[in-house]
């Protein structure tokens, strides 16, 4: 049995040795099977039945750097490198862990897709099994490691350098890091379906990410405002579901099993990144969450912040989903009829149109304005629109307290 | 995202096909199952038999009746379908519009959003 210590420790180190290895070597594809599959696998035997030795990184590298080399011999058609790399001693340790965020940059590389971006973070970074990937998004094992496999040829395809980017292509690229891990960080937490025990727990997985980028750039106020954000969501999870997996709705949560650790924690982060000279949405949407963890009773939300700080979001970051979110906090500060006017404003939208956002949202400033049949017309639109079954129990029972 | 792209057939007109056009639709299938297995969006595809061999179960007073099916009268009956697991709603379209069945005139390619899995996936 490997004990929950040296997963940890083996989680933490692999990464940091895969982003060494690739920068001497390159070829991310055989250095990460080396390291994941070969090296981190051979450890946790060891390790575990021995003991963690003095230098567990230097280890590792040596480790997997055997293996390369034994990867490399083994191949003919790449013989001619065999000698470079034999040539060079495996090194005692590595530097720093800034290799892990490179390692990210890569893995969240912009010619993939997102879903290939989270499961490729997942493998390499995260150090998850396949399997579990597979698991935590509810796909055979086979579709994942095509999945996967595919992303590795895109990444070599491309000639991507292991190199951070620099300048307003570091920007850009770590915007995608974070919305990889948001994505992540969201899959787990909103688990749809069965089974939900045996999926892996991606929202921490997500979170331990998140704090180890923060470990790397403490001064970007948008990866400290991820990481708040994520905190201030995870701090509610407890509450947002009954014990049936029924959803309970925001303002309905005992806020007593909110997490008040983790709202400490969060709320602190969330205050440290505004403090900063740029505002992103993700530091915008950690001080909402801030503002509801505030708040003993729904009642004492101050929702006039909560608008103010939906109206920079809009305009920082313009999104209908955003506009939203807003009308609710504007129904609270003006009223139902005004919430209601401004969702008006999005019925020519698109990318809104027949959404269950807009129609359960509407449907509850309906039913707060005291149009009931309004009110149960679109709690039903929208429990036929949604593809999730618990949030579809959850209108079907607003709508059934309303039914003429 | 998990969708299922339900494939209607309608024999009369899977019959009218000439043999070169039934080979095109095979071979269509298989790339468009070799194409998705290699992107690693294919869950699981299966076709299935004529619907002369269907069975419709019914229990009425607590008794098991079986009647010959199929359950619904119809020009078209469900032949097949994809299990996918894709980007997108859009992406989904967008496969389901390389299905060799999209460009024949009688055939229906559905696109439907799965709501809830459970059970083995490693079929």
């Amino acid at each position: 049995m490997i004990t929950a210590a040296v997963e940890d420790l083996l989680r933490e180190l692999a990464p940091q040795v895969l982003g060494g290895l690739v920068l001497r070597h390159g070829q991310f594809e055989g250095c990460e099977d080396a390291v994941q599959e070969e090296a981190a696998a051979a450890a946790a035997v060891q390790w575990t039945a021995e003991g963690v030795p003095d230098s567990p990184r230097g280890w590792l590298m040596t480790v997997a750097s055997r293996r390369l080399i034994d990867q490399v011999r083994s191949d003919r058609a790449r013989r001619e490198r065999e000698s470079a790399i034999a040539a060079e001693a495996p090194p005692q340790d590595v530097p720093g862990t800034d290799d892990t965020l490179v390692l990210l940059f890569l893995c969240c590389h912009p010619t993939l897709t997102a879903a290939s971006q989270t499961a490729l973070t997942l493998r390499a970074v995260g150090g998850l099994t396949t399997a579990e990937i597979a698991r935590a998004f509810l796909v055979p094992e086979a579709t994942m490691a095509a999945r996967i496999s595919r992303a590795k040829q895109r990444i070599k395809a491309a000639g991507s350098t292991f190199s951070l980017p620099a300048g307003a292509d570091r920007e850009e690229r770590l915007r995608v890091v974070l919305h990889v891990l948001y994505l992540i960080f969201n899959e787990g937490y909103t688990a749809s379906s069965g089974r939900e025990l045996d999926r892996p727990d991606l929202a921490r997985e997500a979170i331990r990410l998140a704090r180890m980028v923060r470990a790397q750039l403490p001064e970007d106020g948008e990866v400290t405002g991820l990481l708040a954000l994520m905190l201030l969501t995870h701090a509610r999870r407890e509450a947002r579901t009954t014990t049936a997996g029924d959803l309970v709705p925001l303002d309905e949560q005992d806020r007593t099993r909110w997490d008040r650790a983790l709202i400490e924690e969060g709320t602190e982060l969330a205050k440290a990144s505004l403090a900063g000279p740029a505002l992103g949405p993700y530091q915008l949407q950690a001080a909402i969450a801030a503002t509801h963890a505030d708040a003993a009773t729904a009642g004492e939300t101050n929702w006039p912040q909560v608008h103010a700080a939906y109206l920079i979001l809009e305009r920082i970051a313009p999104n209908p989903m955003v506009t939203l979110n807003r009308a609710v906090a504007l129904a609270e500060t003006a009223g139902p009829r005004a919430g209601l006017a401004l969702l008006a404003t999005l019925d020519g939208d698109e990318r809104m149109a027949g959404h269950h956002r807009l129609l359960s949202v509407r449907a509850h400033l309906l039913e707060k304005a005291g149009d009931t049949a309004g009110a149960y017309e679109h709690y039903r639109r929208a429990a036929k629109s949604t593809a999730s079954l618990a949030e579809q129990r959850y209108l079907e029972s607003r709508a059934s307290r309303l039914r003429p | 995202m998990k969708f299922l792209i339900g494939l209607h057939i309608n024999p009369t007109v899977l019959d009218a096909l000439t043999d070169e056009e039934k080979m095109a639709l095979g071979a269509g299938h298989g790339a468009f199952v070799e194409a998705l297995k290699e992107s690693g969006e294919l869950i699981i595809t299966q076709a299935l038999a004529d619907p002369s061999q269907a069975a419709v179960v019914s229990v009425r007073n607590g008794q098991p009746a079986v009647t010959d099916g199929p359950f619904l009268e119809a020009k078209e009956y469900l032949g097949g379908f994809y299990l996918i697991d894709c980007e997108s709603k859009e992406r989904a379209i967008e496969l389901a519009a390389r299905i060799p069945d999209a460009a024949i005139e009688g055939l229906g390619v559905e696109v439907r959003p799965v709501m809830f899995s459970d059970g083995t996936l490693e079929a």
